[in-house]
C-alpha cells in the first residue's frame, strides 16, 4: 500500500511516540486507573499501524520485523504463564499473588498489588505484537499470489 | 424493560443479517451487530441506580455504592476476542474472493476444478 | 438515565439497518462505526470506564482491518435481487425472528428491573477487593488475581486467532513436489 503526503508523515512521526508513551502508561498504572492491559495494549498497536499507514508498506516488508512481532508476541504469552507458575515453586497453589502476600506495599501506589502490574505487562505485550502482526500481514497481501 | 428489549432488537437485527444475506461481507457486519449486542445487554444487567464507578480512590468511605463489576470483568476480554475473531473472519473472506472472483454465497458452493 | 439511554439504542438499531442494507460495502463498514461509537457514550454513562477505553480503540482498529480488506477486494454487492425467492426468504425470516423475539422478552421479564442489583456475589469481590490484592481498580483484581485462569485462557484464544489469520494470509510459496 502506498503512504501518505509528506505533511501526513511528518505529523505522524511527532504523533507516534506519544501514543505508544500513553499506551505504555495505561498498561503500567492498569491497577489504579482504569485500563489495563488490553486497553493499552491496543493502544500501542495503534501507534505503530499509524506509522504503517503514513509511510507505506514498502518500507516495512522485511522479514526481521515480523519476526521480531512473532518473538514479542510468544515472549508475553510465555512470561503471563511463567507468572502464574511462580507460586508452584514455593508450594502454594496455582495462580496465587505470591508477590503481594511476601511483601504487601501500600496501596494507592505504583509499586502495589503484587502480581498484577507484571500480569498487566505481558498480556500488553501480547496484543500489541498480535494485533500489529495481523494488520501487516493484511497491508503486504498482495491479490492474485498463489499461497 | 424497555433497554432490555431495545438490546434483543439490536441483536435480532444482527441474525437477520446472518441468516437472509448472500454477501460475506454482510454476513460480516451481521456478526459485529450481534457481538455488540451482547456486550451491550452485559453492561446493562450490571448498573445500579446510584452507584459510582468500580475504582477505590484515596479518602473514599469504605461502604460506598459501586456498580456491580463482574458483567465488566466480563465483557473487557470479549471485546478483544471480538476483534480477533473478526479479523480472522476477514482474512478468510479475502482469499475466497481471490479464489472465486465473488461475494456472492449461492456461487461459491459451486466447486471449481 | 432513561431519557438519554433510550435515543441511543434507536440510534444503534438505525445504524444496524443501515449498514445491513446498503448497496455500498464501504458506506456499510462505515455505519458500522456509528453503532461503535454510540456504545462508548453508553458504556461511559453506565459508570463502565475501562469498556469505554476498550470499545473506543478496538473499534477504531476494527474500521481499519475492515476497510484494508475491502480495498483489496471489491467496494460493491451485486448480490441482490428481486423474486419471489426473495419475498418468500424474507417472509420466513421475519415469522422466525419474531417468534424468537417474543420467548425471549418474556424470559428477560423475570430478572429484576433496570438499575437494581442481580448478582449477590458482588458484595463479597467489593469488600475484599483492596485488603486482599492491593489494587485499586476493582475489575483489574477482579481479571487478573481473584479470576486470573480465565485470563489466561482468553491470551491463548488470543493467540490462536492471530495465529490462524497469519496461517491463511502467508504468501510463502509451496515447493511443489
Amino acid at each position: 500500500m502506498r503512504g501518505m503526503t509528506p505533511i501526513v508523515q511528518c505529523i505522524s512521526r511527532l504523533m507516534a511516540p506519544s501514543i505508544f508513551l500513553l499506551g505504555v502508561y495505561v498498561v503500567l498504572h492498569g491497577h489504579l486507573t482504569p485500563g489495563g492491559g488490553f486497553a493499552g495494549g491496543v493502544l500501542i498497536a495503534g501507534a505503530f499501524v499509524l506509522l504503517v499507514l503514513a509511510f507505506g508498506s514498502d518500507e516495512w516488508r522485511s522479514r526481521a520485523l515480523n519476526w521480531n512481532a512473532t518473538v514479542f508476541e510468544s515472549l508475553g504469552l510465555f512470561f503471563f504463564w511463567f507468572l502464574a507458575v511462580m507460586g508452584l515453586i514455593e508450594g502454594v497453589p496455582f495462580f496465587v499473588n505470591v508477590i503481594a502476600k511476601a511483601n504487601p506495599g501500600h496501596p494507592y501506589r505504583l509499586f502495589s498489588a503484587g502480581i498484577i502490574p507484571l500480569c498487566n505487562a505481558a498480556i500488553g505485550m501480547e496484543v500489541a505484537a498480535g494485533l500489529f502482526f495481523v494488520f501487516m500481514c493484511l497491508a503486504i497481501l498482495k491479490m492474485g499470489e498463489k499461497p | 424493560m424497555i433497554l432490555y428489549t431495545l438490546a434483543i432488537v439490536l441483536f435480532l437485527v444482527g441474525l437477520y443479517g446472518v441468516l437472509v444475506k448472500r454477501n460475506i461481507f454482510k454476513i460480516i457486519i451481521g456478526l459485529a451487530v450481534i457481538e455488540y449486542a451482547v456486550n451491550l445487554l452485559f453492561a446493562l444487567i450490571g448498573y445500579r441506580y446510584g452507584g459510582a464507578a468500580p475504582i477505590r480512590t484515596q479518602g473514599m468511605p469504605q461502604d460506598t455504592l459501586f456498580v456491580d463489576p463482574i458483567p465488566q470483568a466480563l465483557v473487557l476480554t470479549a471485546i478483544v476476542i471480538g476483534l480477533a475473531t473478526t479479523a480472522l473472519i476477514a482474512a478468510v473472506a479475502v482469499r475466497i474472493y481471490e479464489k472465486y472472483d465473488t461475494y456472492d454465497v449461492r456461487k461459491i458452493r459451486k466447486l471449481r476444478g | 438515565m432513561l431519557t438519554i439511554l433510550v435515543p441511543l439504542l434507536v440510534l444503534m438499531i438505525l445504524g444496524a439497518v443501515i449498514a445491513l442494507e446498503s448497496k455500498d460495502l464501504l458506506s456499510g463498514i462505515i455505519s458500522l462505526g456509528i453503532i461503535g461509537f454510540a456504545l462508548t457514550i453508553i458504556f461511559l454513562l453506565l459508570q463502565a470506564p475501562d469498556l469505554a477505553i476498550v470499545q473506543i480503540i478496538v473499534e477504531t482498529l476494527t474500521l481499519v482491518i475492515l476497510i484494508a480488506a475491502i480495498l483489496k477486494t471489491t467496494r460493491e454487492d451485486t448480490t441482490e435481487t428481486f423474486g419471489f425467492k426473495k419475498i418468500l426468504l424474507w417472509g420466513i425470516g421475519l415469522i422466525a425472528i419474531a417468534a424468537f423475539l417474543l420467548v425471549t422478552v418474556n424470559i428477560f421479564k423475570h430478572l429484576p428491573p433496570f438499575g437494581s442489583p442481580v448478582l449477590r456475589m458482588a458484595q463479597p469481590y467489593i469488600d475484599l477487593g483492596l485488603p486482599m490484592t492491593g489494587a485499586a481498580n476493582l475489575v483489574a483484581a477482579i481479571i487478573l488475581d481473584f479470576r486470573g485462569y480465565d485470563t489466561l485462557g482468553e491470551a491463548t484464544v488470543l493467540f490462536t486467532a492471530v495465529a490462524g489469520t497469519v496461517a491463511v494470509l502467508r504468501s510463502v510459496g509451496r515447493k511443489r513436489a
